[in-house]
């Protein structure tokens, strides 16, 4: 795995429906990859890959004064470079954006994802609202990870289509889950990142193992972390919820009056609540109590 | 150093040569044609020459996505052109439409697939000031801009500022001419704006005549210096020359349109350009005719060159590439203005670099 990472034609994994290309040099990126993409599998390097990365040091002075990483795909560099030892975080952002800027196959929403007896549970929100903590819970407890980041709703049938990447969790929420999962693997925490300190909690083997499968939503939650809240849930309207997920969707408007369609194709699906949560033990017991109740209706 | 030869170009004069590529091929070939902003294009010409259903599946869907984004483009730029026409109806003149705007409300093949960004527009200098407050009205302000921008712009080029719309935020570029009014260029713009064109289907829409269409396709690609859509833009006059070029006039025409605006050097650099890298079709004696206006043998060799690296999808391994762009840059801003203007504008540049630009790339 390290050797075809260093090679020209990189290293080539399937996630979902996409194949990845990665060529890197950078040992902490390598190591990070091998701990947590370890049960994806791998494409033979003549096979077409969807994006072609590479993660390399910017090349100059600054390879040896405080030294940095860039992202590049295909012919472009697109983002601005990161201190040397951010350089899995950049791969996971910059593989997100791939996604998020190209697939437009589905309807792309900003959104985790995850699944329990061939029910989906989305949850659309921006940054910060603690959307992949709870998802790191829940896979921990059970449920099978799609993505905690891009809901891929698929045109021909609204269902979702996994990716089974890593769960990139933020600052507090890291001891949170420790201390909720204390087999939770996680990858070398990354300090003093735009986001602050960033790990990334290894995707459990089963999901991985089932990224082929598509899984019908069931259930939208539109979750909020507030430090010291009782977890409390209460139904939504279905307008509000449709509403949220347009405002989350990558390319809501490009899809016109079918991503229109799809959008109220999920709502009609999905009992839609609205979640606020603190602590993991707490909240997963909270909204599985919800849900199960939902199942047996 | 580039390691191995573009797949892009010929993709798109032989669509049907494409069932020959390899996956990793046609990884690169969707690379080529993402980077240069073709993906679009190389879709609308796969889907005419019946390609599109021989394309494996794995380059299929991004050749898909590509036509979404395209469609979804010219839908939005479709309402935009309508909206500008309402803008500027209380003036009574027609709305000269330019570049991207122009092939989509003419129905231009070259329009299929492409990418847009802003609208651009012609209309005569001495309206300037009507043209910006109506615009102005509808919602289009020159924004982001200090007062060396708004100089720059308003003073030497031939162009106002870029006009963002507040609540929409697209963007509409208002010309008076073709060239910048500081350049080494004389284009004398009355003809040009005689010459175009009434739209079908659109009133108080105009669009440039073909032959001035092609000459303002050269000037832009060749005499500015910017090359982010290169391969894009000769890719745009080969289609031109190809369609206009049906009809046998147009090839006494546009050498005859060259001279009166005084634009023979850029068009000599297009046709060679588009032959060499496009294969485009043009008559052996329009070629000779030009002849009479190509540089010096040690000028030519320079401009092959530095053209044929930036004309090149991109390639992030090339530094050569990259050093090519940078002296064309120069070049370009050398011919736009008189020396002592360039050294004060670049010169601002360095030293109150725009906020975002400074941050953009470190």
């Amino acid at each position: 795995m390290m050797a075809a990472l260093a090679s020209e034609e990189g290293l080539s994994f399937r996630t979902g429906p996409f194949v990845c290309r990665v060529r890197s040099r950078l040992e902490r990126l390598a190591s990070a990859l091998h701990l947590l993409y370890a049960d994806f599998p791998r494409e033979p390097a003549d096979a077409f890959a969807d994006f072609n990365t590479e993660v390399r040091l910017r090349g100059g002075l600054r390879r040896w004064f405080r030294p940095q990483a860039r992202f590049l795909f295909e012919t472009r560099d697109p983002f601005l470079p990161l201190p040397a030892d951010q350089a899995f975080p950049l791969l996971e952002w910059g593989l997100n954006w791939c996604v998020s800027s190209h697939c437009h196959g589905h309807l792309l929403l900003h959104s985790a994802v995850v699944e329990r007896h061939g029910g989906a549970l989305l949850m659309p929100a921006p940054p910060g609202s603690g959307k992949s903590t709870l998802t790191a819970a829940l896979t921990l407890h059970g449920w099978r990870l799609l993505s905690d980041e891009l809901g891929l709703v698929q045109r021909s049938d609204a269902r979702l289509t996994p990716l089974a990447r890593p769960v990139s969790l933020k600052n507090h929420s890291l001891p949170a889950v420790r201390a909720f999962a204390p087999e939770a693997v996680l990858g070398e925490p990354v300090h003093d990142t735009t986001k602050g300190t960033v790990a990334h909690l290894k995707p459990p083997a089963a999901s991985v193992a089932r990224m082929q499968e598509p899984a019908s939503a069931r259930w939208i939650v539109l979750p909020r972390y507030r430090a010291g809240a009782t977890a409390r849930i209460e139904a939504v309207d279905p307008a509000e919820a449709f509403m949220e997920l347009a405002g989350n969707s990558f390319n809501y408007d490009l899809l016109g009056q079918e991503g229109f369609r799809l959008l109220g194709r999920l709502v009609d699906d999905c009992r839609c609540y609205r979640f606020e949560f603190d602590r993991l033990d707490q909240a997963v017991e909270r909204l599985e109590r919800t849900l199960d109740a939902d199942a047996q209706d | 150093m580039r390691r191995t030869d573009p797949l892009l170009p010929r993709a798109l004069q032989e669509p049907e040569t494409v069932s020959g590529l390899h996956a990793r091929g046609w990884e690169r070939l969707i690379a080529e044609a993402r980077g240069t902003g073709l993906i679009g294009r190389l879709q609308a010409r796969l889907a005419d020459a019946g390609q599109l259903e021989r394309v494996p599946e794995g380059p299929r869907r991004h050749l898909d996505a590509a036509a979404r984004v395209a469609a979804s483009h010219q839908a939005s730029a479709e309402r935009e052109i309508r909206r500008v026409l309402a803008a500027l109806q209380p003036l009574g003149e027609p709305v000269i439409f330019l570049k991207g705007a122009a092939y989509l409300v003419a129905g231009h093949p070259v329009a299929r697939g492409r990418m847009f960004s802003d609208i651009d527009i012609l209309m005569p200098r001495e309206m300037l000031a009507r043209v910006e407050s109506e615009l102005m009205v509808a919602g289009w302000v020159a924004t982001h801009l200090d007062r060396h921008d708004q100089r720059y712009y308003r003073s030497w080029m031939h162009e106002l500022p870029p006009l963002e719309h507040l609540s929409r935020g697209t963007t509409v570029d208002v010309h008076h001419t073709l060239y910048p009014v500081t350049g080494r260029l004389a284009l004398p713009i009355g003809p040009v704006i005689e010459a175009a064109e009434p739209v079908p289907g659109w009133p108080g829409a105009k669009v440039l005549a073909p032959a001035d269409q092609v000459l303002h396709s050269a000037v832009h690609l060749l005499w500015e210096g910017e090359f982010d859509h290169g391969l894009r833009d000769l890719s745009d006059i080969d289609m031109l020359l190809r369609h206009a070029g049906a009809r046998a006039a147009f090839w006494e025409e546009l050498p005859q349109r060259a001279a009166q605006l005084h634009l023979q050097r850029p068009l000599y650099y297009a046709l060679r350009y588009a032959r060499r890298l496009l294969g485009t079709p043009v008559p052996p004696e329009v070629v000779t005719a030009l002849q009479a206006h190509a540089p010096g043998p040690p000028v030519r060799r320079l401009m092959d060159a530095l053209f044929g690296r930036v004309l090149a999808p991109p390639d992030l391994d090339d530094r050569r590439q990259a050093l090519a762009r940078q002296l064309l840059f120069l070049r370009g801003h050398w011919l736009k203005m008189p020396l002592h203007l360039l050294v004060y504008h670049l010169g601002h540049k360095a030293l109150f670099p725009p906020r975002e630009a400074a941050g953009a790339r470190g």
